[in-house]
């Protein structure tokens, strides 16, 4: 593990992406090891292997979205300051944060994360969550334990609670409405990224 | 008008028990003193003639004063709760220390003495397990752990202060001479500051579920004043036994010991409770041919696992709290639904139950000429001491806690868990089970830890809703199960495990992600039954929930306005919501976890509070600003409930789906969206239904079963009504609201249908095999 400096010497738009993203320089710098530890191959970019071979990952249920979600357009190379970007969805919401008027919203406000949260389920990427959609995630998720047809039930009342203009999808405004009461800087913020 | 009947029921049961205690007072004295008289007297009388009644006083004694206490303490709570306008302000345990009083002055006069006293005996064996049983049944689980380290930071590290704090500083007080002359020396303070120090569950209990702060707020207090009996109980006993010892003999092998004895006491403890918990767990796996007694078990042997942390001088609280918290899971797994309400009501009959008598026996062991030494000095300076150093403990530990959490704790929350500190009657019972050889002022230690315990139950319960609403405290807000919210909350536990793992680092996710998987291979298939595994789903689980609140709402309406009001009207849900659901359908059907209360009569006021009138209100005008998302651009003035209409189309969808499984019909989904949607209360239309006499509604029992329903051939024969034949209501249709949306609707409807029909006999075929069962 060598000096934080002589790593964020290492990382091109160090300064950019400190400010953009919001990390600490040290959080920059350890993410940029792990960066280079899980690029086995040393290509200087990761590939969907790469995610793949993260034992614990594997094991996840949804984990070819999560990993679609960092090679969104449908590029095979993921660069270090885009794996950088996407990791600081996750950074808890700094409240302390002066905001300028102008800036746009930094990556980890609430309204990113929704729509991160929103593109995993939105394959298709069309704006829209459709019921199929829907459907695989929670097959996905719900795993062996429920029937088909209780799956489908599930899906059709969840649109349905969520659906407001009852086109029987969920586009982004009414996932972000059905989840005004959710508490997303918690539910959607790692501690050890602050 | 109140008034006369509660007057009279008061004086009804002072005059019996007046009466009763002077029968009784008579009767025990003169059968102490003249036992062996009446014992010879007996042996010798001969009788002479049959006896046709005797008074049987002497036999029947224990039992029946103690069935008559329970009586009167639960009277006392009812006389309370009639009082509707004191009981809003001033909380319940503070007015039942004072029928307590009275009832105490009510002995006194008839005895000269007290009598009657809350032993520490029966506090300790009687009265408190089934109160802490309770809570480690309802505790929130996944909150509870989550937030375990700091809960044990405050209940260890916490206590001791406070104990060390308060007992040095009255100390040094009386050696700077403000409390007169006393028997009495440092050990001694430190042992009044160990049983002084500790929360009190029940007094936090009864003052915090009527507060309904947020959860992160009430779970803090709450297990802190759960986990700290361990560090009390250590702490009294080291302190008890370096009384004893005498000053001289400590050195730094008792202190060693008695660090030592502090984790064997609450490790040893809650492993028991552990332990007790896989029996039960094991047991309830097996009972499933005895389900008229298999709720019993968990309360005997939640009782057993006290009594046996107790035989083995462990922390029994713990234990018995650790019980509760490990077996809630598997046993409403195993044990059937109707097992698990039997549990929950009797759990709460016995643990309210309990809490009544204790501090209505708070109360009456007051009213005692023997107990009470007044020393101005040391009752305010512990009243003073307490509070301080309770407020500096909470601000100090709480403030390095926060250096270490996603989101800090905020300074009012700090403030009300520092107010929060309630002492009870378990350290009443401490102090009374002192030993006077050894502590000469125990009269004053009682007295002092009485005032104390009214201190914080009346005063601080009675100002803590105020000052709760004055400093705008982040509360409970009732929340409506969602099924997208918990399948976001799934998704979002799944991307964060999973930004972990990329990250390379372990986070909290980690060690839950490592204990579900654990649990799942290993525990759940030791624990619990094989068909209860299957549905464990908590997605699932919740969808289960919100379908049986749907079945029950369907049932009450169909049920008041006829058993077939639904079929023989035209449209298929026209259900009446002036009262929203929740107050027709029992609290059992609705899990009390969602909102911490852990009492259920709070759950079923709590939907018929004021408190809902405004949500109803807000989500009528959140349905309203939805309207620009409909498709008709006129404004609608009948103001629908948004969760009516998720009712109706879900109700319409399951309607539809089971008519087609039994008559093969094929629902069209289009043309019936608006005519549900829209149907308002009761219309009639008499042109068309024909006289029915189906079985009761297949889909009533079909909540049970999750079987297909094969279509009988009576439902064969009489088709209720079939989609295309609906759309000939629409034009009779006459609606005291406005009828605008009807008639645009239909219109809209019409050309839709006449394309549809044709389609519809192969559609048949498609869905009549899909829609096998729909719940």
């Amino acid at each position: 593990m060598g000096s934080t400096s002589s790593t964020l010497s290492k990382i091109p738009n160090a300064d950019e992406l400190i400010q953009e993203t919001g990390f600490t320089s040290a959080h920059l710098a350890r993410l940029f090891e792990r960066f280079e530890a899980l690029d086995k191959d040393k290509k200087g970019y990761l590939s969907p292997q790469d995610f793949e071979a993260i034992k614990e990952l594997a094991l996840n249920p949804i984990c070819d979205r999560i990993i679609g979600a960092f090679f969104s357009s449908g590029q095979e190379m993921l660069d270090f300051s885009s794996f950088v970007r996407i990791l600081a969805h996750f950074r808890p919401i700094d409240n302390n944060r002066t905001k300028e008027p102008n800036s746009p919203d930094p990556i980890n406000s609430r309204i990113n994360k929704l729509k991160f949260a929103f593109q995993l389920y939105d394959q298709d990427k069309d704006g829209k969550i459709s019921r199929n959609e829907l459907l695989q995630v929670l097959r996905a998720m719900l795993e062996k334990q429920v029937t088909e047809e209780q799956l489908e039930s599930i899906a059709d009342r969840t649109i349905q609670e969520a659906d407001l203009d009852r086109d029987d999808a969920i586009s982004f405004e009414e996932f972000r409405k059905s989840l005004e009461k959710v508490n997303i800087d918690h539910k959607m913020s790692i501690r050890f990224l602050r | 008008m109140v008034l006369l009947p509660r007057l009279s029921l008061l004086l009804t049961i002072l005059s019996v028990f007046g009466t009763l205690c002077r029968a009784n007072s008579s009767g025990s004295s003169s059968s102490t003193a003249t036992e062996s008289e009446t014992a010879t007297t007996n042996t010798s009388t001969t009788l002479t003639t049959l006896p046709i009644v005797t008074w049987k006083w002497h036999h029947i004694e224990t039992p029946y004063l103690v069935a008559l206490w329970v009586l009167v303490c639960w009277l006392c709570k009812l006389v309370v709760q009639l009082n509707t306008r004191l009981k809003s302000f001033f909380p319940e345990s503070g007015l039942l220390i004072i029928c307590g009083f009275i009832l105490g002055g009510i002995v006194w006069g008839a005895d000269k003495a007290q009598t009657f006293k809350l032993t520490p005996r029966n506090f300790f064996y009687f009265l408190l397990p089934q109160i802490i049983l309770d809570t480690g049944y309802f505790m929130p689980n996944k909150l509870f752990f989550s937030n375990l380290g700091a809960i044990l930071v405050h209940a260890v590290i916490g206590t001791v202060w406070n104990a060390g704090a308060v007992g040095v500083s009255l100390w040094g007080c009386w050696l700077g001479g403000a409390m007169g002359d006393l028997n009495i020396g440092l050990l001694q303070f430190l042992l009044f500051g160990s049983l002084l120090a500790a929360v009190d569950p029940v007094a936090v209990i009864a003052v915090f579920e009527e507060v309904h702060v947020n959860e992160v707020l009430f779970i803090w207090v709450f297990g802190e004043s759960l986990l700290n009996d361990g560090v009390t109980v250590v702490l009294y006993n080291v302190f008890d036994a370096f009384v004893s010892l005498g000053g001289e003999k400590i050195n730094a092998g008792e202190i060693i010991k008695g660090i030592v004895s502090f984790f064997v006491v609450s490790f040893g403890g809650s492993a028991i409770g552990v332990i007790f918990a896989i029996i039960i767990s094991l047991l309830t796996k097996y009972t499933g041919k005895v389900q008229i007694i298999e709720a019993g078990f968990i309360f005997v042997l939640g009782y057993l696992s006290y009594l046996t942390a107790e035989m083995l001088s462990l922390s029994a609280i713990l234990s018995v709290t650790f019980c509760g918290v490990c077996c809630q899971k598997y046993v409403n797994a195993n044990m059937d639904e109707k097992s698990v309400t039997a549990v929950r009501y009797a759990m709460k009959v016995f643990a309210n139950g309990s809490e009544t008598m204790i501090f209505v026996f708070l109360g009456v062991t007051a009213i005692d000429s023997v107990i009470w030494v007044w020393n101005t000095g040391f009752i305010c300076l512990t009243i003073l001491f307490a509070i301080i150093y309770r407020f500096i403990g909470v601000f100090t530990l709480t403030w390095f806690l926060n250096q270490y959490r996603l989101v800090p704790i905020e300074v009012i929350d700090q403030l009300v868990m520092s107010y929060g500190g309630l002492r009870g009657a378990v350290a009443y019972g401490l102090a009374a089970s002192l030993d006077e050889t050894r502590i000469p002022e125990k009269n004053l230690i009682i007295s002092t830890t009485l005032i104390v315990v009214y201190f914080t139950v009346v005063i601080q319960g009675l100002t803590m809703k105020p000052i709760v609403k004055w400093l705008k405290v982040k509360r409970v807000e009732p929340t409506d199960l969602k099924l997208i919210e918990k399948v976001n909350n799934r998704a979002c536990e799944h991307v964060l495990a999973a930004m972990e793992d990329i990250a390379g680092r372990i986070g909290d996710n980690w060690w839950t992600r490592g204990w579900k998987r654990f649990e799942d291979t290993y525990i759940t298939w030791f624990l619990m039954k094989p068909e209860a595994r299957k549905n464990r789903d908590y997605l699932f689980s919740i969808f289960h929930k919100l379908n049986m609140e749907d079945a029950v709402n369907y049932v009450t309406e169909g049920e008041k306005r006829g058993s077939l009001g639904f079929l023989r009207s035209g449209e298929g849900t026209n259900v009446d919501f002036e009262k929203k659901h929740g107050m027709e359908f029992s609290g059992v059907i609705r899990n009390p976890v969602p909102s911490v209360s852990l009492d259920i009569h709070e759950q079923d006021m709590k939907s018929m509070s004021e408190d809902f009138n405004a949500h109803h209100l807000l989500q009528q005008n959140l349905y309203r600003s939805r309207k620009n998302y409909s498709r008709s651009d006129f404004t609608i003035n009948q103001s629908e409930d948004e969760v009516q209409e998720i009712f109706q189309r879900t109700m319409r969808n399951r309607l539809e789906s089971f008519k087609s499984a039994k008559m093969g019909v094929t629902p069209v989904k289009k043309i019936t969206n608006f005519m549900l949607l829209f149907s308002v209360g009761g219309i009639e239309n008499p042109a068309f239904m024909p006289e029915m006499d189906t079985p009761p509604p297949p889909w009533l029992t079909e909540a049970e079963t999750n079987t297909g329903v094969a279509p009988s051939q009576r439902a064969q024969r009489q088709l209720p009504w079939s989609p295309t034949n609906l759309r000939r209501l629409a034009p009779l249709r006459l609606s005291n609201r406005s009828t605008d949306s009807f008639v645009m609707a239909d219109v809209a409807a019409a050309p839709d249908s006449s394309d549809e029909s044709p389609k519809e006999p192969s559609e048949e075929e498609r869905d009549g095999q899909r829609d096998g069962t729909h719940m």
